[in-house]
Order: structure tokens, then sequence, then C-alpha cells
């Protein structure tokens, strides 16, 4: 336990609760639901810019850069473009459940965003159980998609949903592992906590752990290179297919709100969250996170897809066993550590990352020809 | 599906249409694919989507009126066809092609051979997935090349470049050092290409072991070019039958090992590595002098007939024409290596999945033009 | 020894070369504010008569793999010549082989320098007499006339030039 002193001390304490919040408690939970959602919304306009643009430089081209100076009102036009179209329900469709699943899909986004502190205190509830919250409001999403695919009443949707769960389910455990490690260094669920905690970020001492997350974070947000489930995929968008109009726009924004939502999710867990020397706290935030979804960008930018039967061999055959072995690396270092090196500490986690990668991938190879991997 | 499986559910396989209009598209070809859930068991092509009568339309147009048309077959690779159909009439007609006429075509030839493997290995790469980034980086690549051609003919896609008897026109004073530069960007330009993607985990996951077409069924199966190339068959017509000056150059084949997609992609880009060193041979030893033989404008070769071929960058290209000794051709008949290619697909395709069925036809290098004529 | 790659250093050495496209110059030119110069010899998508060296010996039409070119003459028994009536390019059928440049024996008939030339109706593709001469707004091609392709400006290449740097609108 006494690295974990070590990070403990000097470290900062959060306020438990916004208790001189003007007003009381319902005007302080009314401004912060509006403040976030208005904040998604900003940040997805800024995410589908970035992602635009950044895809367009490293591809040695342009991104938009007719609407607006810069292009920066592109995600605006897209935005009226998509709400001026018609509305087309197939007549097979189960209507209720195609109404509602957009509905579904988009809301557990939102309220991963609120338990996400933009500075010392500042999130909508922070709860003591803040990561488990995260990691259980997530699942919800894939009953959303789930219901895409059935109320389409078309097989091809069906397939893509399918898919989509599965992919969804086999994630979630490499997720909660690492997870689990940096709570191990944390001492507690809280999301003020982990921050609090970081005087070294955890990346630095976890980063099999970073890396364990970020493909799962992309599986579980359908980005590339893990999103058969919705680019080409038998032809069209997977459980998307039947939808157009201001419910193709939610299934849209549920993409990039999820992905803002694990960048943010990243960095809280592994960046620092907020903290950091000379900027203002919300700024760092927004840097972090937007350095992370860049990061997301720059993968989908280069990587090829995987296969389905290749994405669950590679959560259940590569992601959890590594996971698991993580975990019990860290649980050690956390009973016997000493305190005062905490900086050797790093360099023998990078060292067990690498090795572990390396054996691990010398017996588990996906593909190369095996059928069924 | 798993072989020890006790308790059996009751399926079905199902038809899924890949349509004539597809996403991952190589042309409008329609696959009516039987589908055990993911796994692919029986494809049945249809093709015809684009059949334009060229060869009755060539039946009423002089000789030299039907090189516009053989700009039309293979249209990524126009050059080859205009060389491989003039090379026909002047085997007809006894013609003998002036010096540098030959250097010239031989130049123009294996230009187009890089510009269209970049097209194709770039397309096949963005079918495995790789949101588009290869396509773009070899399209902009390729554009480089059209300005050569452009800068020739003067038109970047359907040349009409090439007479019976020579070339329609000399190139002119600045085309000669630019290919020199060129030459030198492209190999640096294929080398970062290749650390692009070459080594890509993901890549070698999707696409090695992946629609093995081996020698034995290659050689029956009457499969020539890349495809023939990876599966092991030494077979080359630069090499094997020699036409034009290709005996002056010192080039290697390479051959793949295995058959799959891994091969086909590495082949491809190992000709156009070889095809630019003899660009650079080409390039020291071109000669002045005329650049068309004494021919009429309005040529009649004398009765009989001729069979033709070359290698074009998908395969052997062969062209077979009967004269009756008038100004138009009697029978005008092409030998597509794309159509033949086809009959490969069926093998490689069973048993893969829905996304390897993707990879596997991108692989195969169509050209519909050339298939449906 | 123990090769590295395929261990996930793959994955990273693309990644490198991607990001590295972020700090060159992008390979676009923002037409049609910045323009490239095409090809001298270019065939644009339409032609350029010359009444004045036209006889009327229809050589261009009956090399015209498309039958895109309609000529009516009447003969002028004073002058020993004919008198070329109608001139009519249907410009729709014509697919810019250039072969009837190349079989005209007298110079007379040119393909155009643009690609911009769209109509909005089909009828205007059609082209007659006068309106086919040449003019500064119906520039002449270098094509097969290397004396025209002279005076035409330089194509740009993008092997040298990779592209034009952006102007402020």
């Amino acid at each position: 336990m006494a690295i974990v002193n070590y990070l403990h001390s000097g470290g900062l304490t959060a306020p438990a609760v916004a208790a001189d919040w003007p007003g009381g408690y319902w005007w302080h939970w009314l401004f912060y639901a509006v403040a976030i959602i208005v904040a998604l919304l900003i940040m997805v306009m800024g995410a589908i810019y970035i992602e635009r643009r950044g895809l367009g430089r490293m591809q040695s081209r342009l991104g938009p850069n007719r609407v607006g100076p810069f292009g920066l009102l592109q995600p605006v036009a897209d935005a009226i473009k998509i709400l001026l179209k018609e509305n087309i329900v197939p007549s097979t469709a189960d209507r209720i459940v195609h109404f509602m699943a957009p509905i579904v899909a988009f809301t557990p986004v939102i309220l991963i965003l609120a338990v996400v502190p933009v500075m010392n205190g500042a999130a909508l509830a922070d709860l003591n159980i803040g990561i488990l919250y995260v990691v259980a409001v997530s699942s919800i999403g894939s009953v959303g998609v789930f219901m895409a695919g059935w109320g389409s009443g078309s097989k091809f949707s069906l397939l893509g949903a399918m898919r989509n769960v599965a992919a969804v389910v086999s994630y979630e455990i490499p997720m909660v592992l690492s997870i689990i490690g940096v709570v191990l260094f944390t001492g507690s669920l809280a999301t003020s906590q982990i921050i609090a905690r970081q005087n070294i970020p955890f990346i630095l001492m976890q980063p099999l752990g970073f890396l364990l997350f970020f493909a799962a974070a992309c599986a579980e947000i359908n980005r590339s290179p893990f999103d058969l489930m919705e680019a080409d995929q038998e032809i069209v968008a997977g459980y998307m297919t039947e939808y157009s109009g201001m419910r193709f726009a939610m299934f849209y924004l549920v993409e990039y709100a999820e992905a803002i939502a694990m960048s943010a999710v990243i960095t809280t867990l592994f960046l620092g969250g907020w903290r950091g020397p000379w900027l203002p706290p919300w700024l760092w935030f927004l840097v972090k996170t937007f350095a992370v979804f860049f990061f997301m960008v720059w993968t989908r930018t280069t990587l090829p897809r995987v296969r389905i039967d290749q994405l669950m061999a590679f959560a259940w055959k590569f992601l959890f066993p590594l996971g698991l072995i993580n975990l019990f690396i860290t649980a050690i270092q956390v009973l016997v550590w000493p305190d005062s090196l905490p900086w050797i500490l790093i360099i023998i986690n990078f060292a067990v990352m690498g090795a572990l990668i390396l054996i691990w991938s010398k017996f588990f190879r996906l593909g190369w020809g095996r059928v069924q991997v | 599906m798993t072989t020890t499986q006790e308790i059996t559910l009751p399926t079905e396989p199902f038809v899924l249409n890949i349509g004539p209009v597809h996403p991952s598209t190589h042309g409008v070809y329609r696959m009516r694919c039987t589908m055990d859930g993911e796994v692919v068991r029986d494809i049945e092509p249809v093709f015809g989507y684009l059949h334009r009568g060229l060869e009755k339309l060539a039946e009423e147009r002089t000789w030299t009126g039907t090189i516009p048309l053989t700009d039309r077959l293979d249209y990524l690779a126009a050059m080859s066809n205009n060389f491989a159909y003039c090379l026909a009439v002047e085997k007809l007609a006894g013609i003998k092609v002036p010096e540098r006429a030959e250097y010239i075509r031989v130049i123009i030839a294996e230009i187009q051979r890089v510009a269209i493997h970049f097209i194709i290995v770039g397309s096949f790469l963005s079918d495995c997935g790789a949101m588009l980034t290869p396509m773009v980086y070899a399209l902009r690549e390729r554009e480089r090349i059209l300005d050569f051609f452009d800068m020739v003919c003067g038109q970047r896609l359907t040349y009409n470049y090439m007479r019976i008897g020579g070339v329609s026109q000399d190139i002119p004073a600045q085309f000669l050092p630019a290919l020199e530069k060129l030459v030198k960007k492209l190999k640096r330009f294929i080398d970062e290409f290749d650390v692009l993607l070459k080594q890509n985990e993901i890549l070698l996951a999707r696409s090695k072991g992946v629609g093995i077409l081996s020698k034995e069924q290659a050689i029956n199966c009457g499969i020539s070019g890349p495809v023939a190339r990876a599966s092991g068959v030494n077979w080359d017509l630069r090499k094997n039958d020699p036409y034009s000056i290709y005996e002056r150059f010192d080039f290697s084949i390479p051959l793949g090992e295995t058959g799959d997609c891994y091969d086909r992609y590495r082949v491809r880009i190992e000709e156009t590595r070889q095809s630019l060193r003899i660009i650079e041979q080409a390039m020291q030893q071109i000669p002045a002098g005329k650049i068309i033989a004494d021919v009429p404008h309005l040529i009649r070769p004398p009765a009989g007939d001729v069979y033709a071929h070359i290698e074009s960058p998908k395969g052997e290209l062969g062209f077979y024409l009967v004269s009756d000794n008038s100004i138009a051709p009697y029978r005008w008949h092409v030998r597509p290596p794309s159509l033949i290619n086809l009959a490969a697909l069926r093998d490689m395709v069973r048993g893969w999945k829905v996304a390897d069925l993707i990879a596997i036809f991108g692989s195969i290098d169509i050209t519909m033009g050339e298939v449906d004529r | 020894m123990f090769k590295f790659e395929r261990f996930g250093l793959g994955i990273v050495k693309g990644m490198g070369v991607t990001i590295r496209h972020l700090a060159r110059h992008p390979t676009v030119s923002q037409y049609p504010e910045q323009r490239l110069n095409i090809s001298r010899r270019s065939r644009g998508n339409e032609l350029v008569w010359s009444r004045a060296r036209c006889t009327g010996c229809a050589t261009c039409a009956k090399a015209c793999p498309q039958g895109a070119i309609e000529i009516t003459t009447a003969t002028n028994a004073a002058e020993n010549k004919y008198d070329v009536t109608k001139y009519r390019v249907d410009t729709g059928y014509c697919i810019q082989c250039g072969l009837c440049v190349e079989a005209c024996p007298y110079d007379a008939l040119f393909l155009g320098y643009s690609f911009e030339r769209a109509k909005y109706r089909r009828a205007d593709l059609v082209q007659e007499d006068d309106a086919l001469a040449e003019s500064p707004a119906r520039p002449a091609s270098g094509y097969f006339h290397p004396d025209i392709a002279e005076k035409l400006p330089e194509q740009t290449l993008l092997v040298e030039k990779i592209t034009e740097k952006r102007k402020r609108r």
C-alpha cells in the first residue's frame, strides 16, 4: 500500500458535494444538465470538424473549407441538411421500436458526462461509484443499437446489430479490467478522487491499461479499426441503414458523442482530467479530450478494418488475458512496492507492457488464413 | 461454426445480392451470394451491365477508327489496350515499327502499368477498410503520371495515342527530363507507401492466407497476370513470348508463394518497381528518328486472321482480328484478362466471410469495361 | 535475431507515415480560384474550324469514328472549287479522339483548348459554321499542331510543382 500512500500524499482532496451552490440542489442539477447537453453538442460539432479536417490533412488533401471561414460551419451545414430530409420508415418496421431506438442509443452517452469533472468539483453528480456508473451506463447504448437493428425490419440491419451487441459485450471486459487497474492505484471509484490522486498521470503508471482501454473504447464506439458495424458491411450501414432524416442524425451524433465521451473518460482515468500547470482547468480538460479524440482520428486514418471473428478473437484471446495479467501485476505492485521510487515503477511497467505484448503476439496471431480465428 | 457442436440450430442459407452498384465498387458487377450466416457458400456472377457492343461497333469503323474503342476496354490502362491492338494489326499487315516509336511505346506502357497498379492497390487496401487513405495517396501519385499522358496526347483517360505503325505524335521536349524526376519521386513514394501498410498487422490478418489460389488452379483456369504470378506461376509474356523490344531490358518478374490476397498486393508493388527499372533503361537507350511507319491513313491489311497478345497490367490481353482486305475489320475480338480471371473467383471465395469476399474481389483486379466490352 | 515487426510495430510505423502528412502542404488546387495550366496538346470538347482554309474535302468526316461531322458543299464552277455551305459538328457525339484533326490535309481543323464547355441544352451541343471559328474565347489547342502548341502556356506538371499556394480570396 506504500505506493498508494505516495500517490495520496500531497494530492488534492476533492469536495464531496457542491454544498454552497446558490439556489440549492435542483438549480445545480438544472444548470449542469443544460450545460452538459449544450457542451456535448458543441463538442460534437468540433469533433466532426476535427475529424474531417484531420482526415483530410493526413490524406494530403484539405478537408471541408468552403462553408464558413476554414470550413468551421460545415457541421452546421450537415445538421441543416439532415434536418431537412424526409423521414422514411420501412413498412415492415416495428414502429415503436424504430422510434425509440435513437433515443435509447443517445441518452446513455449524455449520461456518461454527468460524472466527468471539468474543474475541481465541477461535475453534475460526484458519485462515489463514478466509474462503475460509467461502465454500466455505456452498456445501455447497445440496447438502443439492437432496437435499431430489430426495428428496421431488415435482415441486414439485424445482422449488423447483432454484431454490434456481440462486440460491445465482449469489449466490456477488457475495459473493466483496465479500469480496475486504475482504481487499485486510486483506492476509490469516484472520478474526482481518481483525478485527485494523479500526481503522476496514470498513463505512465499503467501503460498497458491505457492501451487496453483505448482499444476497448474504440470497439465500443464503433471506430476504426473496429468499425465493421457501420461501414461497407454488406453494402450499407448496418443497423443505421433504414434511418433517414433526424433519426439518422441522432445515430450520427451518437457516434461522435460517444467518441467525445470516451475521450473524456480516458482523460479522467489516465491523463489527469483537469489538472495541469498554467492553463485554466476547463481548458486543460478540453485540450486533453480533443487530444485523445485526435488520436482516435489518427488511428482511423491509418488502420484497416478487422473482420468480425477477428474482432471477437482479439477481445477474448488477446485483450482479456492481458487485462488479467495487468490486474495481477498492478495488485502486486500496490501491495509491496515501497513508496519512494515511483519512477522506477514507471519504467518497470513499460518494460512489462513491452514484454507482455511481444510474448502474447507470438502466441496469438489474428487471421493468417485461419477461417475462424 | 464450431465443429463439435452437439446442439445444432436449424439454419438455412439465404441469398444476398451484392448488387451492380456497391460501395467497394470495381465497376458494375453483380454477385448473387448464397450465404450461411456470415459465411459465403456459393456465388453466382452476373455481369453484362456495361456491355456496349464494342466488338460489333468495331466492324463499322476503320482500322484506325477502332483505336478509340480500345481505349474504352480497360479504361484504367488505355495505353496497354492501344498497344495490343496496334501490335495485332502490325502483325497482320507485316508493318515494321521504327525504333523510336518502339521505345516510346514501351515507356508509355510501363508508366501506364505503374499508374494502374497504384489504383488497384489503393482500392484493394481501401476495400480492406483503410478508410481510403491508401487510395488517396495512390491517386495523388497517379495524378503526376497522368500529367505525362496529358503532355503527350492531350487526354488523361482515353488516350488514342498509339497508331498502327507507331505513335501519333512525338514526345515533347520536356517529357524525358520530367520523367526522370518522376521516376525518382515514385521510387520514394513506393517506399513510403510500403511503410504505411506493408507490415500492418491488421492488413496481414485480413489478407494473408485469405482467398488462396493454388498454382494448379491458376493454370487450369487460364489465369494470367499478377494473379497467376502471385500463385507461383512463372509466366510473364514480356519474358516468355517477348513482343516489341522487351528483350533489350533487364528486369525481373516478382513471384508470390501462396497466392493469397497479400501476395497479389506485394506482386503488384514489386511490379511497379520493376517497371520503373524498365523506364530508366528505356530513357537512356531511346534513339532519335521517325515515330510512325509509312502506312496509309486508311489502312487495308491483307486478308487473314491474327492473334496478338501483350502483358497488360491485368494479365494477358489478346486481340483476335480477322480481315477481309477492306477498310473495316471483319471480326474484332478481345481476350479480356479480367473476364478469364473472374473464373477463379468462385473457388477462391467459397468458405470465406463477406468481408473477405470484398477483399478477394478487390485483389483480383477487375475492370468491367473489359469484362463486358 | 528477434524481428520486432508484426508485434504492433507495423501499425506504429504506418501511423508515423500518416502523421507526417499533416506537416506537408496538401496536394490540392482550389478550383476555380486556382487553376493549373492544362496540356498544350489538350483535346478539349469542341472543334475549331477555319473557313478560309477548308476546301470541303470531307476527309475529317470520313475519319471520324462517330460520324459527328456533317459537311455540305456546293460546287463553285467559276473559281473551280467547293464552297462549304454547311459544316456542322455534333459535339455530343464527338469523343474527342482527334482523328479528324490528324486527317485534315489543309490544317483547317483544330481541337479546342478548353474543357469547360458544358451546355445547358442538348441542342446547343450541335455547332455550325461560324460558331466554330477561332476566337480568343475559343482558342485552338496544339494537338497535332506543334506550331500552335508552342504559343500556348506551358503545362503545370505536378511532378515539379505540387500545388499552388493558396491565395487570399
